[in-house]
């Protein structure tokens, strides 16, 4: 996507203004996957954290060994291992796909461990209340105990939020032309690293910033109590 | 569920729970007639609210055998701590209601949606003719207009009577009350019970009530219970045990908190 570009370097501003269509697209790229894997995250860290919690012990232990093999090895790793060695077994992904996905898979494990903290936060009494109406463990999960984890989970899950965004730049080392990725490239292109690495530095430092004013924000916004989910 | 001619509801045979090493019933027998209102009196630490506990399915018992109009807690080949299968322990579930000592409201709903969600989830009972009878039991209550209140905006009574009502939305066959009243400030305590009270004069409801209010007991009651060490070591007609307690602990005991 870069050949046929010409940027002129001749000042700061010049250069900024012939690479900055060029860095947004980067920059869309990098929304993407890190939006792409949050949701993998918060989904599938839901399910590590109820399956961990599984009375069947086979479940839980099986989960707790994944989730313990995810968080503990480096993500580099994990992205090399989907990317280049799956398609060995025949299992070949796209690049994006493999990024979010390899993204999402890591900080399952964190979140997971969110989500437990915040279901064993809720008050014994409140499962006893749902046993004595005879809910099932199923509703008591959906109806009053995610509910009530929800205002307690959510100020740990922006940090991973913002630690995910700003982990993205990995993903370029499997060909996935994030921000971070074409930054690079332009500099290799005019031997001028300043002003692309300053550019993306500064949108990182924007990104994060405005996702943190967005999850004070929500905290506040979401009563303490919790929230019925349906 | 098996109908019997038992006039039992509830059975509880040579029943052995322990936590541990700590043996908290011992060879247990009780068993409460349809529609009786029984108070257990007794020590803290006695067992009473362990025995509401486990017919409550909440805590599991290893030995003996406990009957709930005539079907047993235990299933032959149950696995796991309850020896009975999820699908087993609901059916039982169904018929048995329990209000706790810190009321265990959903901080999260309101009032109204409080006493409505059972019925619908576990029911299936139309959300509107939930709601209508959901209103009837908050009436009842004397907090129908507090329907679209949240729990932290009530007072403790006003929780607990909203707990009741709660229970009561699942029509329960057994209704058990775990010192409902304790954890109120005293000048809170008498709304609860007079709802109690009212509740009392049902006549199919089957009541168990673990309280401190001895004055209550004595005149709600069919009969009272005085526990000691996992035993029931006095039990007999409110007037007996209050007047005359043949036991020495029974006596002890009354003494103390009667003052």
């Amino acid at each position: 996507m870069m050949y046929g570009y010409e940027w002129d370097t001749t000042t700061w501003l010049t250069y900024t203004i012939s690479i900055l269509p060029i860095i947004l697209i980067g920059l869309t790229v990098t929304l993407k996957a890190a939006a792409a894997g949050f949701a993998i995250a918060l989904v599938l860290g839901l399910v590590f954290a109820l399956l961990r919690r599984s009375r069947v012990k086979v479940i839980s232990w099986t989960t707790a060994f994944v989730v313990e093999f995810l968080r503990d090895t480096p993500l580099l790793v994990q992205l090399f291992f989907l990317y280049y060695v799956l398609p060995n077994f025949g299992i070949v992904l796209p690049a994006f796909l493999t990024g979010a996905l390899a993204l999402g898979l890591q900080y399952a494990a964190y979140t997971s461990e969110v989500y437990r903290g915040g279901i064993e936060a809720v008050g014994r009494g409140q499962w006893e209340a749902a046993t004595a109406l005879n809910l099932t463990r199923m509703q008591t999960y959906r109806d009053v105990i995610i509910p009530q984890a929800i205002p307690r989970i959510v100020p740990a899950m922006g940090n991973y939020l913002v630690a995910m965004i700003k982990e993205t730049p990995v993903l370029s080392v499997i060909t996935v032309l994030e921000m971070m990725g074409l930054a690079n490239m332009i500099g290799e292109r005019t031997f001028e690293y300043l002003v692309p690495l300053t550019l993306v530095g500064l949108i990182f430092l924007l990104l994060t910033l405005i996702c943190s004013a967005g999850l004070h924000r929500l905290q506040k916004a979401l009563p303490k109590a919790g929230i019925p989910l349906r | 569920m098996n109908e019997t001619n038992d006039p039992h509801i509830i059975e509880f045979s040579d029943v052995t729970k322990r936590f541990g090493i700590l043996t908290v019933l011992d060879n247990f027998n009780f068993s409460v007639a349809k529609g009786e209102k029984v108070t257990l009196i007794g020590p803290s630490g006695s067992g009473k609210s362990t025995v509401l506990r486990i017919l409550m399915t909440l805590e599991p018992f290893q030995e003996g055998k406990l009957t709930l109009a005539g079907t047993s807690y235990h299933e032959p080949g149950g696995k796991g701590p309850f020896q009975a299968s999820e699908t087993h322990l609901r059916q039982i579930r169904n018929h048995v209601g329990m209000v706790f000592q810190s009321f265990n409201l959903f901080p999260h709903m309101t009032v109204l949606r409080n006493v409505v969600e059972a019925p619908v989830r576990v029911l299936g009972m139309a959300r509107a003719e939930a709601e209508a009878r959901a209103i009837k039991l908050l009436q009842m209550v004397g907090l129908a207009d507090k329907r679209d209140h949240y729990p932290v905006q009530l007072s403790g009574g006003q929780q607990q009577r909203v707990a009741i009502a709660r229970a009561m939305a699942m029509r329960p066959r057994v209704l058990l009350f775990d010192e409902p009243t304790s954890a109120l400030d005293p000048q809170l305590v008498g709304e609860v019970l007079s709802v109690i009270r009212d509740l009392a004069h049902e006549h199919d409801l089957t009541m168990l009530l673990v309280t401190h209010e001895m004055r209550f007991a004595r005149e709600v009651s069919d009969r009272v219970c005085f526990f000691d060490k996992g035993r029931i070591c006095e039990q007999g007609a409110p007037d007996e045990i209050f007047g005359q307690p043949k036991n020495e602990r029974t006596r002890e005991f009354l003494a103390s908190v009667l003052g």
